[in-house]
């Protein structure tokens, strides 16, 4: 029976890759058209903004835009490249880089004439494979922040000061522990600080859980991995061995997932991906706070009946905060129909013009500083401080930005290290198997 | 299907070795007749042929060749002989998604099988009401997908409805999705769910086929139900029963979806059956070479089990006349 089911399956499959086929081939054989694919629907009409005036300014040439749910994106990119009928342009993220510059997918960018100064540090020099060639013109940024019940801080106690400047440690856990227990409530109201609490019967955790964080960690255990000193592998971009063996990172990761055994983080079991992640769990009122990224601020600001509030990640051994900035770019794929319209267009997306034009629509951080500034501006006309955000960017002295890893194998190093992190968070296993793990993952980097 | 290809096509219908033989001919006759059919037969071949090579011989051959290779689909195949086989066997993962899978199996077939089994005696016995038929049927008319994402949701630890009755009884929540103890249980009777009015179906089609002279000569000698079900049912059903579980153990063990949209493999591995982590390593991954490999070590398995069960359990004769 499931075979038919399967058999059903490949029907449906095989229709869809032959309209998709049919689209591509029509969009190919206009020749002045540029397809453009990305997966946020919340930046779309920024994107056809951009899109109408490159049209405007490049008459004949056409820009045809496709938006569609970040795990669709992955799946149909990588049956497009295989099918051929891949799009000229797409959003890439760098998670992704390393394996498609591996397959030999993308069109280097060189004679785009990207300057990397004129962008936020860091941003262009992530894009550049390891043969030395740009393979993404820089798009935009995200950094993560303390997402925050502004009611149940309240009742806790905790002023939006005392919240912006918390540190933590992994030995006690630091102002930030203590001010999450104060915020975890169990079913007997009792506070997690208080005499009595009841770990087994929370009824509000202090932190939302956002999964084990697989291998970035991005909005769970990163920010304090960063800021106890710690990072992915050896060198910046392109490291050959990554560091998830180190004393550093599993002292940190002991201490991150062992809040959920002390009852201020919501347990592994609470997560649920399509169901219930950090930001549903604020929003039910199950949790006080979550980290959580930029690019989730239109959501938390937007939820009924949820009065919001963002604070700086907590300052960490280093004596810096830190948080993951994280840059997406706009690569052209080798096999584009349009090459030179391609070319055109990403010049256009990478330009200030455009940068500005999305960062008006306050929806993302755009790469350029004036597109910040447009983003900043329009973040604070919708009556949201970014501030949280953009700190870590703006202020060298308190606080550390850090990239996504950049390696070969990144989907090998995924697919070792989920499990691992998910073991070590669900089933209590111990953080020093994670050396294993590191070593599994250095043999593939090794090959 | 397997009798009318492997026996020589004949124009006649029923009988037609012995109606050739009343009617004697020429042995070029024969030979004209015989040329003739086997025109015809491969005319009326050919479509299925084409399919079956097209979309079975050549995609498994290719799979058995790709297994030998490093490949990633965008650049070509590179030869490399039993290196992913001598992976597989090291590979602790690979036994461990194995092991899920079993274990998955086990818990869908049993107790899919029973509950179907009873479905359709019920409804054989008790009623012959179509209406009933087809709401027994309800749940295998919605997509897979579909249906684990509605469980997933019900059954969410924190917001599912299921937990919150379970918590307003007073009960510990359930991370039914969530916990290593519970996960493959619970998708195994979300499958159950969803296939059991299907496999109730084929197997109340099996009954039908039953007499029902039987059961009432059974009845005047004053035999039980629960007598009639084992002496009478069991027995004559075995044929039906055999290969609805045959179908059902290969689909069992290629099950995916529901894991693919409810637990992606985790907590820790803990539903990554087999054809998730083939999936992995071929489209996460693109390790294509080493996904074919697992591929031809679940075709050998299926293949193995398959035919034990067709032995076992005598699938190809029937105890009826």
């Amino acid at each position: 029976m499931r075979i038919r089911t399967a058999a059903a399956l490949m029907g449906a499959l095989a229709l869809s890759l032959v309209s998709g086929c049919a689209q591509g081939g029509s969009a190919g054989a206009g020749g002045n058209t540029v397809t453009y694919w990305l997966w946020d629907a919340n930046q779309l009409p920024a994107y056809q903004a951009c899109a109408k005036a490159f049209e405007q300014q490049n008459p004949g040439l056409k820009v045809k835009i496709t938006q569609m749910g970040w795990a669709d994106y992955w799946t149909k990119l990588t049956a497009s490249f295989i099918a051929g009928t891949e799009p000229d342009v797409f959003t890439d993220h760098i998670q992704k880089f390393g394996q498609f510059a591996d397959l030999n997918v993308l069109e280097p960018l060189d004679d785009l004439g990207i300057d990397d100064s004129a962008y936020q540090e860091g941003l262009a020099a992530n894009w550049r494979g390891q043969d030395g060639h740009r393979y993404g013109a820089p798009k935009d940024w995200d950094t993560v922040a303390l997402f925050y019940n502004k009611k149940m801080t309240k009742e806790a106690g905790l002023t939006a000061e005392q919240l912006g400047t918390l540190s933590w440690n992994p030995e006690d856990g630091g102002t930030f522990e203590k001010a999450i227990a104060r915020l975890t409530v169990d079913k007997n109201g009792k506070r997690g600080d208080e005499e009595g609490f009841d770990k087994n019967n929370v009824k509000v955790y202090g932190l939302a859980t956002g999964g084990a964080g697989d291998s970035d960690g991005q909005t769970t255990w990163s920010p304090f991995a960063a800021s106890a000193g710690w990072h992915y592998t050896d060198k910046a971009r392109w490291g050959t061995e990554y560091q998830y063996g180190s004393k550093t990172f599993q002292s940190v990761i002991d201490w991150y997932f062992g809040l959920a055994e002390k009852g201020y983080l919501a347990p592994f079991t609470d997560y649920t991906d399509g169901a219930n992640p950090a930001n549903a769990q604020v929003a039910s009122g199950k949790a006080a706070t979550s980290f959580d990224g930029a690019w989730m601020i239109s959501t938390y600001y937007g939820t009924k009946g949820l009065d919001v509030g963002t604070a700086v990640t907590p300052t960490g051994p280093t004596g810096k905060r830190a948080t993951m900035m994280n840059g997406l770019a706009d690569s052209i794929t080798k096999n584009a129909d349009n090459k030179a319209g391609a070319k055109k267009w990403v010049q256009y997306l990478a330009s200030n013009e455009c940068q500005k034009t999305v960062g008006g629509y306050g929806i993302v951080f755009p790469a350029t500083p004036d597109g910040t500034q447009a983003a900043v501006a329009a973040y604070e006309k919708k009556g949201i401080d970014v501030s949280a955000f953009t700190e870590p960017v703006t202020d060298q002295q308190d606080s550390t930005t850090f990239s996504f890893p950049i390696t070969d194998y990144a989907a090998d190093v995924y697919a070792l290290m989920r499990p691992a992190m998910q073991d070590v968070y669900a089933n209590g296993a111990p953080v020093s198997g994670l050396t294993k793990t590191n070593d599994q993952i250095n043999f593939v980097l090794g090959q | 299907m397997t009798i009318a290809s492997s026996s020589p096509p004949s124009r006649l219908p029923l009988g037609g070795a012995e109606g050739a033989r009343t009617r004697p001919k020429t042995d070029r006759a024969k030979a004209r007749e015989a040329g003739g059919d086997g025109r015809l037969a491969a005319v009326f071949l050919a479509p299925a042929l084409l399919g079956f090579v097209v979309f079975l011989l050549w995609p498994t051959l290719r799979g058995i060749y790709l297994s030998f290779t490093r490949f990633n689909l965008l650049t070509p195949a590179e030869w490399v002989g039993l290196d992913n086989y001598v992976r597989m066997v090291n590979d602790p993962i690979f036994w461990d998604s194995l092991t899920v899978t079993v274990e998955y199996v086990v818990i869908n077939i049993g107790v899919q099988t029973v509950a179907a089994l009873a479905i359709a005696v019920l409804l054989q016995r008790l009623t012959q009401s179509a209406v009933l038929r087809g709401i027994v049927l309800t749940p295998y008319l919605m997509s897979n997908v579909v249906a684990g994402i509605v469980w997933l949701w019900m059954l969410d630890t924190q917001l599912g409805i299921g937990n919150e009755i379970i918590a307003a009884v007073g009960a510990d929540r359930i991370p039914f999705l969530a916990d290593e103890t519970w996960a493959i249980p619970t998708i195994a009777l979300i499958n159950v769910w969803r296939h059991v009015g299907y496999t109730a179906l084929l197997l109340f089609a099996g009954l039908q086929a039953i007499p029902n002279d039987m059961y009432e000569a059974a009845k005047v000698d004053g035999a039980s139900e629960w007598r009639m079900f084992w002496r009478i049912t069991m027995p004559l059903l075995r044929p039906v029963l055999a290969v609805v579980l045959i179908m059902t153990v290969i689909g069992s063990f290629q099950v995916f979806d529901t894991v693919a949209v409810t637990t992606a493999g985790g907590p820790a591995n803990a539903t990554n059956v087999l054809q998730y982590y083939i999936y992995g390593a071929a489209f996460g991954r693109f390790q294509f070479g080493y996904a074919s490999a697992m591929s031809v070590a679940l075709l050998v398995v299926l293949s193995a089990i398959t035919f034990l069960q067709y032995r076992l359990t005598r699938a190809g004769q029937s105890d009826l006349g």
